[in-house]
């Protein structure tokens, strides 16, 4: 089975802080990852995209021009990369920062995430991208979320590793919102 | 079986030199390859190896030069611009029989270009890139954990061989993650360095390494023993991968980053219940080419796909069966001008038989 989930933001929502997460995570279950990240004259406050690919066997292309699915963390990126998403694949929103009420992609399920404002009840919008870790683990099935929980060793810094039980918490409360909807 | 590790594909060029038995490296920086001397300059010194930023690519590849004549492992790597101002250096290396190891991570040009990925200086690099009438090694990984093998290799080959050798990539397999295994330096049998020059003891014959050959005939000679040195290069030394050709009616071709986007391709097309195959070389000098005549003899369609107009066509064209279609489908360098799987799929229905 072969997994590919496109992730966009802008720079400092931790975009590609969540695919190494979901790369390690992948990694923790014994898959083969590519992670690539978009790779340009980046700025902070400018575009933040990365692409992470997972499978049993070979990863194929790292470059991916329709993925199976999106976490779409601001306007710009919605308006921009929403629609790249494959048919029959799901467009995870961050609904605190995109207008996805009401819009319709024909062949796509979006699924509206307050990530933002769930980050914020956590104690910390910075963990947003922790939100959308969790909210895509559960929705799409490939990962296990234990398998997010472990990979949070690798990807902090041992200096910041007592940030853990706070980005777990916000990994689980990404996941109860996938399950609830 | 080792634990596996996440690392860029040019941090698995620099952690495989320093597996490689790397004592010297001397570098300048330029995007997309900087991660290179960043790791080596926090690495390479631990193990006792010397690490210099250099005043310029030219002093670079100048002191590669001057370690390796002294019997060092020695390693440089930049970039487009970086790899021309260097290609003086690498002519004298050729001159002079020194092996040493330069990483080309691509990078758009003519000029300053861009840092997008580029596969433009596939003849800069295949065709030797100095003056003089001389061929590198050039080895093109397709992925981080080919990064890390093929660094290795290019220490022995360039050792073995006596001739400078190149790993070529870009920034997607530069800038890249994907979780290797980070092999042991695998034993191979080289010979001893006893033409370096490290002092001469009592007794001892004087070496000299030059370039420099104006002795009657002896300039002659040279280039006829590289000629030969060539052809054992291609015969014993030439590495390819074939994906699904065996029953093809069309093979896709493409080397490093655009091979690893059109293998989803050649699979969307398996899907689609098209014949399609992947050969996907991975020396580009020395070039496969029995490889691809051996293919054409019962394959008679193929498509190369490059990250430009078309410079290893040349190469395909040149060792294909005469009556061989050979299309092309290009995206020249540049900011947004990387192709999806979907869309060489797009291709191989154009041209599939």
């Amino acid at each position: 089975m072969r997994h590919d989930v496109f992730i966009a933001g802008y720079g400092g929502q931790g975009v590609l802080m969540a695919g190494n997460l979901l790369s390690y995570a992948a990694i923790h279950e014994g898959k083969n990852v590519s992670f690539l990240p978009a790779y340009g004259v980046e700025k902070r406050g400018g575009s933040a995209m990365c692409t992470v690919v997972f499978a049993d066997g070979d990863t194929g292309s790292p470059v991916v021009g329709h993925p199976s699915v999106s976490l779409i963390l601001n306007q710009l990126s919605f308006d921009k990369y929403a629609a790249m998403v494959r048919q029959g694949g799901t467009c995870i929103v961050n609904s605190s920062l995109v207008e996805c009420g009401g819009v319709e992609l024909s062949g796509v399920e979006i699924f509206c995430v307050p990530m933002n404002q769930i980050a914020l009840d956590l104690g910390d919008v910075r963990m947003v991208n922790m939100v959308a870790c969790g909210a895509y683990a559960a929705r799409s099935g490939a990962l296990a979320q234990s398998s997010l929980e472990e990979a949070l060793k690798k990807v902090l810094p041992e200096r910041n590793h007592r940030l853990i039980p706070g980005n777990i918490k916000a990994i689980e409360a990404g996941a109860a919102m996938a399950r609830k909807q | 079986m080792s634990e596996k590790i996440f690392v860029k594909g040019n941090e698995a060029v620099a952690m495989a030199a320093i597996e490689a038995g790397l004592r010297c490296y001397f570098g300048y920086p330029i995007t997309p390859q900087s991660d290179i001397p960043e790791y080596l300059a926090r690495e390479l010194p631990k193990t006792g190896g010397t690490f210099i930023q250099v005043e310029s690519e030219i002093g670079a590849i100048n002191m590669v030069l001057g370690a390796s004549a002294a019997g060092a492992r020695a390693m440089t790597s930049s970039s487009g611009p970086g790899i021309s101002l260097k290609q003086e250096g690498i002519s004298y290396m050729a001159g002079s029989e020194l092996p040493g190891v330069i990483v080309d991570i691509m990078r758009q040009g003519p000029g300053l270009g861009g840092i997008d990925a580029s596969q433009a200086d596939y003849w800069q690099a295949t065709r030797g890139g100095g003056h003089g009438g001389y061929r590198i090694i050039v080895l093109a990984p397709a992925s981080v954990q080919e990064m890390y093998d093929l660094t290795m290799r290019a220490f022995d080959l360039s050792d073995l061989y006596r001739i400078p050798a190149m790993v070529l990539a870009d920034s997607v397999i530069g800038q890249m993650k994907e979780s290797i295994v980070a092999n042991p330096r695998p034993e191979v049998d080289l010979p001893a360095k006893e033409w370096a020059v490290r002092g001469r003891r009592e007794g001892e014959p004087q070496n000299v390494v030059k370039s420099l050959k104006l002795g009657d005939g002896e300039m002659e000679a040279f280039h006829w023993a590289m000629h030969d040195r060539y052809k054992v290069l291609a015969d014993r030394e030439s590495l390819w991968e074939e994906i699904q050709t065996g029953d093809a009616e069309l093979i896709v071709t493409a080397f490093g980053s655009t091979a690893r986007i059109s293998r989803t391709a050649v699979d969307m097309a398996r899907e689609a219940g098209l014949k399609v195959g992947l050969m996907r070389p991975i020396t580009l000098f020395p070039f496969p080419s029995h490889a691809y005549l051996a293919l054409s003899q019962r394959c008679k369609r193929f498509l190369d796909i490059e990250l430009s107009t078309g410079q290893m066509i040349d190469d395909v064209r040149l060792s294909v069966a005469r009556d061989t279609e050979v299309s092309f489908y290009g995206r020249p360098p540049g900011a947004g001008s990387l192709p999806t799987p979907e869309e060489i799929f797009q291709q191989i229905r154009k041209v599939y038989p």
